[in-house]
């Protein structure tokens, strides 16, 4: 629960800076669930600003680290029920897996 | 593999396999002449050949998870632990496969030492996944590997030579397990001098042969530590991390994964996911969790002959 609490905080901020940046226009708020060992949906495409959240609904821990280096991200083992999150700043395609359980896969596209 | 069962009990193999998942117990693994064979662990089993030399595997103990099928991790590792206690006699050491721990914390590696060590027999460990998900497994190895940081090791039993790898960390997007190049260059040192005939026990948590790619239950390069070992006459490879028995004979090269002792797994591709088998009928838990034995028979066949080079 400290984890959700302390990501949702900075989320908060960032949605704050976002919100003072362009007050016409909502921040955007995107969900990935883990089950089955796998990200659903395991490919998304985002506008600039989008916070994706990912929470782990298996009887297993995983982790959301981005595949490329150095990371931009990396989650700490998130047991179930637990949530990640991270906004998405600027373009580009953001590969990631967990990095217990290296075949799950996800791409995060920001426009 | 279960001939010697068959000679001593006259069981057929399928009746001794029904019996062993019956009675929930585990392998005896004998390495007799370089070829290793399974055989019943539990009640009907047999005393152990003289001069054999015994050792015993545990795995997967999970300390941490709590959720069905299993809500009492600590208790099933203490079943586990008095089925080591009953062998404890005839075995030189154990080894645990890792994954200690469910989340590599400090109270969850504390309860799996406390257990565990009440056997009072010596025990070797290397790390699973969920063993190194903090630190990077610095807390796991100042406990289980003192002595070797990173989580690789070798010595030397009775003329066997025992190697510990990890690969569980450092892990590529899209891979398998890894051993990466430190620890191969390692391994390729720690076998260069040795004799062809030295009987080889290698144990890690992951696979070292790709039980199902799908499910990411292999390791990446575990080839080029393979190509090292193919030389001698004799190797046994242990795993966990799949949480049921599973075995391959590869030339010299014998492989085979133990059960946990926290909760089965399915076997690959009869279940969505490798998660936990959660709606098992009741009392069928036990049935799936054991640990195993492994002898090395040095009567009744020929003796092992240890050859050593002067040089390299």
């Amino acid at each position: 629960m400290r984890i959700i609490l302390r990501h949702a905080a900075i989320g908060a901020v960032l949605l704050l800076a976002v919100d003072a940046a362009a007050a016409d226009r909502p921040a955007n708020e995107v969900t990935v669930t883990i089950d089955n060992f796998a990200f659903t949906p395991a490919t998304i495409t985002v506008d600039a600003g989008t916070h994706v959240t990912w929470t782990n609904r298996d009887d297993i821990p995983h982790t959301i680290v981005d595949a490329a280096e150095p990371r931009a991200f990396k989650s700490p083992p998130l047991d179930t029920g637990e949530s990640f999150d991270h906004t998405f700043g600027s373009a580009g395609t953001f590969r990631y897996f967990c990095s217990l359980h290296p075949h799950m896969l996800g791409t995060i596209i920001v426009r | 593999m279960m001939d010697q069962d068959e000679h001593h009990t006259g069981h057929s193999r399928r009746h001794v396999l029904e019996c062993m998942v019956w009675a929930g117990t585990g392998v005896l693994w004998t390495v007799n002449g370089g070829v290793p064979q399974s055989r019943l662990l539990g009640g009907t089993a047999h005393a152990a050949e003289t001069g054999a030399f015994s050792f015993l595997q545990i795995s997967d103990s999970h300390i941490g998870f709590a959720k069905d099928p299993n809500l009492d991790t600590p208790g099933t590792l203490r079943e586990a632990m008095a089925l080591v206690g009953q062998r404890k006699h005839e075995a030189a050491l154990l080894i645990h496969t890792g994954d200690v721990s469910q989340l590599s914390k400090e109270a969850q590696f504390d309860t799996a030492d406390q257990i565990i060590r009440e056997a009072g027999l010596q025990t070797h460990y290397v790390p699973g996944e969920h063993d190194v998900l903090v630190d990077d497994g610095k807390g796991f190895f100042a406990r289980f590997t003192p002595g070797a940081p990173r989580g690789w090791y070798s010595f030397d039993q009775q003329g066997v030579h025992f190697i510990a790898l990890n690969n569980v960390q450092d892990l590529k997007a899209g891979g398998l397990g890894s051993l990466g190049p430190d620890q191969l260059e390692w391994l390729k040192r720690d076998l260069a001098d040795r004799a062809a005939s030295t009987p080889i026990v290698v144990f890690a948590h992951v696979p070292l042969w790709t039980v199902s790619a799908e499910w990411g239950w292999g390791t990446q390069d575990a080839e080029e530590a393979l190509s090292y070992l193919r030389r001698f006459g004799s190797v046994t490879v242990l795993n966990g991390h799949i949480h049921q028995v599973m075995q391959k004979v590869e030339g010299t090269l014998a492989f085979h994964t133990a059960r946990s002792t926290a909760f089965p797994q399915p076997a690959p591709g009869t279940a969505a996911s490798p998660g936990p088998i959660k709606d098992l009928p009741p009392g069928k838990l036990r049935g799936m969790l054991g640990i195993a034995a492994i002898t090395r028979v040095q009567t009744a066949t020929p003796l092992a002959i240890v050859d050593t080079p002067l040089g390299a």
